[in-house]
């Protein structure tokens, strides 16, 4: 520590003079410490845009949508009562990474989430494998606008209704817009728009020679020129009999967009933008306890160190301690507070571990983590960012000592039985048992209903059928009928969901619904 | 590299959009919630925003989820006593919650039944007056009062010192200067030049008696120059004021209603209604308007609007109890010279037979000849009876201040008061 502290600034207002020196410090600090960042850019908002922003999910340009205002009311609310202080941070994947500071932030909040957003986040961004597949920081805004000078004309073409509804049905299926085990293009506004209209011709083409024994749909006036006659012209086999598609498909949203037989071209193109967004978003779902835990751990560090070298006076630093445990708190199960496990707390406690364990392992640490254990913090740190996801980052860095901090017990719930069982607790026997369980919680493919498309009769009723893998018994929710609902009205024609656990048929439902299914059952 | 861009500037109300989308599509439950607190609130308290609540199910974005059910693990912090294989009794409710499953689906929180969120006031008007275009009556078609406002009306040599124009009475000095400056200065200027040609003589030819004589006229000019005054009585100016005639700025609206037994709850919430409309329409006209509550059975009462609409009375209906009582408050209390006076009456119809024509009588000859415009609700399914014929009479006397229409469920009133003032509005052109 310097002897003689020279503060940038104190007290609690700012100015973009002092903002700029903090963040001149800041970067240094940051290069100091490796960390590889997009470039910054930083917009001093009001409380209202922040709102704006919030409401959009994080969007700086979004398309419009009832949802949309909605959540702003809700934001709103909140905010006015009092429940939530908005706006700890902000930031978005993109290149430059855009991150909002709000004006009504106290100096000390502004160089938090500077440190936070700007260099935690942000190195997050432009280093973890699932963004680095995923996303397209380059192109993200450019394919913003678009998607949304497109949906705006979509509306003036075909009326605000339709459109809203097409989105609605999109939105009920962004989930399953991901193909999880291909790597996607990267999206590219300027491609898009060049190719977008050469595109729904061919699109439309190969849907019509998939589906060329049916009828046009009486509401699409657009009927495209050029029938398709020969029996050769099929490239892609879809007439050489068996089931269609060959092998199921996850990524509904795609094989609704490339399939579905009475989508107009325009329609098409909207399910594709909102395909396209949910995989933009697809590795934060993925990455919530890392990212967090990151962006957490390296506020904390650089803050210690713009104290240790004199740059912010202890006034600041203590409103900042305050600040930093309110975020990384985890209040109990039984808490009134409790609302599940905070992924800011838990990312921060394993970063901080895995630090610990690097610099000052114990026995424990050694036979839990050989490899670790003793290395460079700093190099660790960085491999545990890049390749991982909060599933395989917990099963991998879970460290008993963190197990024991946060008495993280495990309990079965089984509806067959009548009491809840605890299965495991922070102790020798149970590390293991409740760092899988705590894992598996984080699987996208355990949160969610893995649900995908086996069958469209291309050849009958034309139906589309798809199968809900069943898992431990769990039933869908009762939001899968508006589900198939939505399902349906893009398909054009009836869907099936079948539950199936190990090879049984346990649940069936259609839509829309008939009582013919009633004898099936 | 940091860029630092200051946002603030730019456009708010980015959501604005998405915001009325929403309210699009939830007509119908934030209409429920706006009526209902059209019944809850005072009929002054209607300019402002409203809280309104939606059952978050209906508004749900549906997407796929585990329902409750099932064998499930969930791992939770802050173990206190629980050791392994442990039998904990099911938590009373749903087993489902926990902190686990819910996905990123359902983002307002902790499944809290209600959507609430607040309207703003102009939306909350909106809401209130949907289907009803507020009929856009002017100024005019109101008979307006004649009172007397003082204007500013240009300047006058006369006045009191406060109203003194500063830069008009200077402006009349510095005239005044010039204008009694000028013949001393031209007498000066050629006094000065006669001395100096005096001067420039050769000594000899000097006229000594017509030096000292031209020195002294100089400064008896210099003496005059300064004597004339920097400001004189006639410079100043003062702003005039002048009496204008001025339509009155208020107004009184009397809501007269029958609580006798035979009007029920329903009825007096669409009379509410009723009253609500009427108010927010003068309040667009004038600039403070009264209320004046008069309940009747047999016996007429002023009382306040808490009471006006929700007490109960029963008994037999004596109409112009309620008509002498408001000619009575407007002799003591609104003198028509200064107050525009409208009467709203909402009834079922009933009457005592023989009042009936003491109602017709007390109108046409007292209170109609003060009054704007009286208009009449009377909110039965069934046959007129024979205070509506009685009314007619006064319409057909007065069909230019005098209104009445009969409606039967809430609905016809937006129809009906849009009637009421349209009619009007037709023939005062």
């Amino acid at each position: 520590m310097t002897a003689t502290r020279q503060p940038i600034a104190t007290g609690s207002d700012w100015n973009f003079r002092v903002l700029e020196q903090f963040d001149e410090e800041l970067a240094r600090l940051a290069d100091e410490y490796r960390l590889d960042t997009y470039p910054n850019q930083i917009e001093v908002i009001t409380t209202e845009q922040m709102m704006d922003a919030y409401a959009s999910v994080g969007m700086p340009v979004g398309y419009h949508h009832w949802s949309f205002g909605k959540q702003f009311l809700a934001v709103e609310q909140a905010y006015k009562r009092g429940q939530m202080g908005l706006a700890y941070e902000l930031v978005i994947n993109s290149n430059p990474c855009i991150a909002y500071l709000m004006e009504e932030n106290t100096l000390m909040m502004q160089v938090l989430v500077m440190a936070h957003a700007c260099y935690g986040h942000n190195s997050f961004f432009k280093g973890n494998y699932l963004f680095r597949t995923w996303t397209d920081a380059e192109s993200i805004i450019d394919y913003l606008v678009f998607a949304r000078h497109y949906i705006a004309r979509c509306e003036e073409r075909h009326g605000v209704q339709a459109v809203e509804q097409l989105l609605d049905a999109c939105h009920a299926l962004q989930n399953y817009g991901v193909d999880r085990y291909k790597r996607p293009s990267p999206i590219s506004a300027e491609e898009e728009a060049k190719r977008q209209e050469e595109r729904e011709a061919y699109l439309q083409t190969q849907v019509n020679l998939l589906w060329r024994t049916i009828p046009d749909s009486p509401e699409d006036g657009e009927q495209l020129p050029g029938s398709l006659s020969a029996q050769t012209d099929d490239p892609l086999g879809l007439h050489s009999g068996g089931r269609y598609p060959p092998e199921p498909q996850e990524n509904l949203l795609y094989f609704i967009e490339k399939n579905a037989p009475l989508l107009a071209p325009w329609q098409r193109e909207v399910v594709r933008i909102v395909r396209k967004l949910a995989q933009y978003f697809y590795p934060q779902r993925q990455t919530q306890v890392m990212n967090e835990g990151w962006a957490c751990f390296w506020h904390y560090t650089l803050m210690n160190r713009l104290y240790d070298d004199g740059h912010v006076d202890e006034g600041l630093m203590l409103e900042f301690l305050q600040s930093h445990s309110a975020v990384i708190q985890q209040p109990a199960f039984d808490s009134p507070y409790y609302n599940g496990i905070n992924p800011y707390a838990l990312g921060f406690a394993i970063f901080i571990d895995i630090k610990r364990i690097c610099e000052a392992p114990t026995d424990e640490d050694r036979q839990w983590f050989p490899d670790i254990a003793g290395s460079s913090w700093r190099d660790t740190l960085e491999f545990a960012m890049r390749n991982f996801k909060d599933e395989s980052f917990i099963q991998q860095f879970l460290s008993p000592k963190v197990i024991r901090d946060h008495k993280l017990f495990l309990v079965v719930d089984d509806d067959q039985e009548e009491m809840l069982e605890v299965a495991a607790i922070h102790n020798e026997q149970g590390y293991r048992k409740v760092r899988e369980a705590l894992a598996t919680q984080y699987a996208l493919s355990v949160r969610e209903p893995n649900i995908q498309v086996v069958e469209a009769a291309i050849r009958g009723d034309r139906s589309l059928t798809l199968h809900h893998v069943q898992d431990s018994r769990r039933p869908l929710a009762r939001s899968v009928y508006p589900v198939i609902r939505h399902l349906q009205k893009l398909w054009g024609f009836p869907v099936h969901l079948i539950s199936m656990e190990e090879g049984r048929v346990t649940r069936r439902y259609r839509w829309p619904v008939e009582e013919t299914t009633q004898d099936e059952e | 590299m940091t860029y630092f861009i200051d946002r603030r500037p730019n456009a708010k109300h980015k959501s604005a959009v998405n915001r009325q989308r929403f309210l699009e599509r939830y007509r119908k439950h934030i209409k429920r919630s706006v009526e209902e607190a059209v019944n809850r609130r005072s009929i002054t308290d209607m300019e402002r925003g409203e809280k309104v609540s939606i059952p978050t199910k209906d508004i749900s974005e549906p997407v796929f989820q585990h329902g409750p059910g099932g064998a499930r693990e969930i791992v939770s912090p802050g173990n206190k006593e629980f050791l392994t294989g442990d039998k904990i009794r099911r938590p009373s409710g749903q087993g489902g919650g926990d902190g686990a499953g819910d996905g990123g689906a359902s983002n307002q929180g902790e499944g809290t039944d209600e959507f609430a969120f607040t309207l703003s006031r102009e939306e909350f008007l909106e809401f209130v007056f949907d289907g009803l275009e507020l009929p856009h009556l002017q100024r005019k078609p109101l008979k307006s009062l004649q009172e007397i406002k003082m204007v500013r009306a240009g300047l006058a040599r006369d006045g009191v010192p406060s109203r003194i124009s500063i830069t008009r009475s200077m402006r009349e000095a510095y005239a005044r200067r010039i204008a009694m400056r000028a013949p001393i200065k031209r007498a000066l200027k050629e006094a000065q030049q006669a001395l100096e040609a005096e001067e420039r003589k050769d000594p000899v030819l000097r006229n000594p008696a017509r030096i000292t004589e031209l020195k002294a006229e100089i400064e008896r000019l210099n003496k005059r120059i300064e004597a004339v005054p920097f400001i004189d009585t006639y410079d100043l100016r003062y702003h005039q004021l002048a009496a204008q005639p001025q339509p009155s700025s208020q107004a009184v609206m009397f809501c007269v209603m029958d609580v006798s037994g035979s009007m029920t709850q329903n009825h007096k919430d669409i009379a509410k209604r009723f009253f609500l409309l009427l108010y927010l329409f003068l309040e667009k006209h004038y600039e403070k308007v009264e209320l004046v509550f008069v309940r009747h059975h047999t016996a007429a009462r002023e009382v306040g609007e808490e009471e006006f609409f929700y007490s109960r009375e029963t008994g037999g209906t004596i109409v112009s109890s309620a008509l002498t009582l408001v000619n009575g408050i407007i002799e003591k209390r609104y003198p028509p010279a200064q107050w525009n006076l409208y009467v709203a009456q909402a009834s079922d119809g009933d009457n005592w037979d023989d009042d009936s024509n003491v109602c017709r009588d007390l109108l046409i000859k007292q209170l109609m000849p003060q009054l704007q415009y009286y208009a009449y609700v009377e909110i039965t399914p069934h046959d007129h009876q024979s205070l509506w014929e009685e009314y007619e009479t006064v319409a057909a006397r007065f069909p230019e201040q005098f209104a009445m229409r009969q409606i039967v469920e809430a609905g016809d009133i937006y129809p009906v008061f849009r009637e009421l003032f349209k009619r009007r509005l037709s023939q005062q052109r």
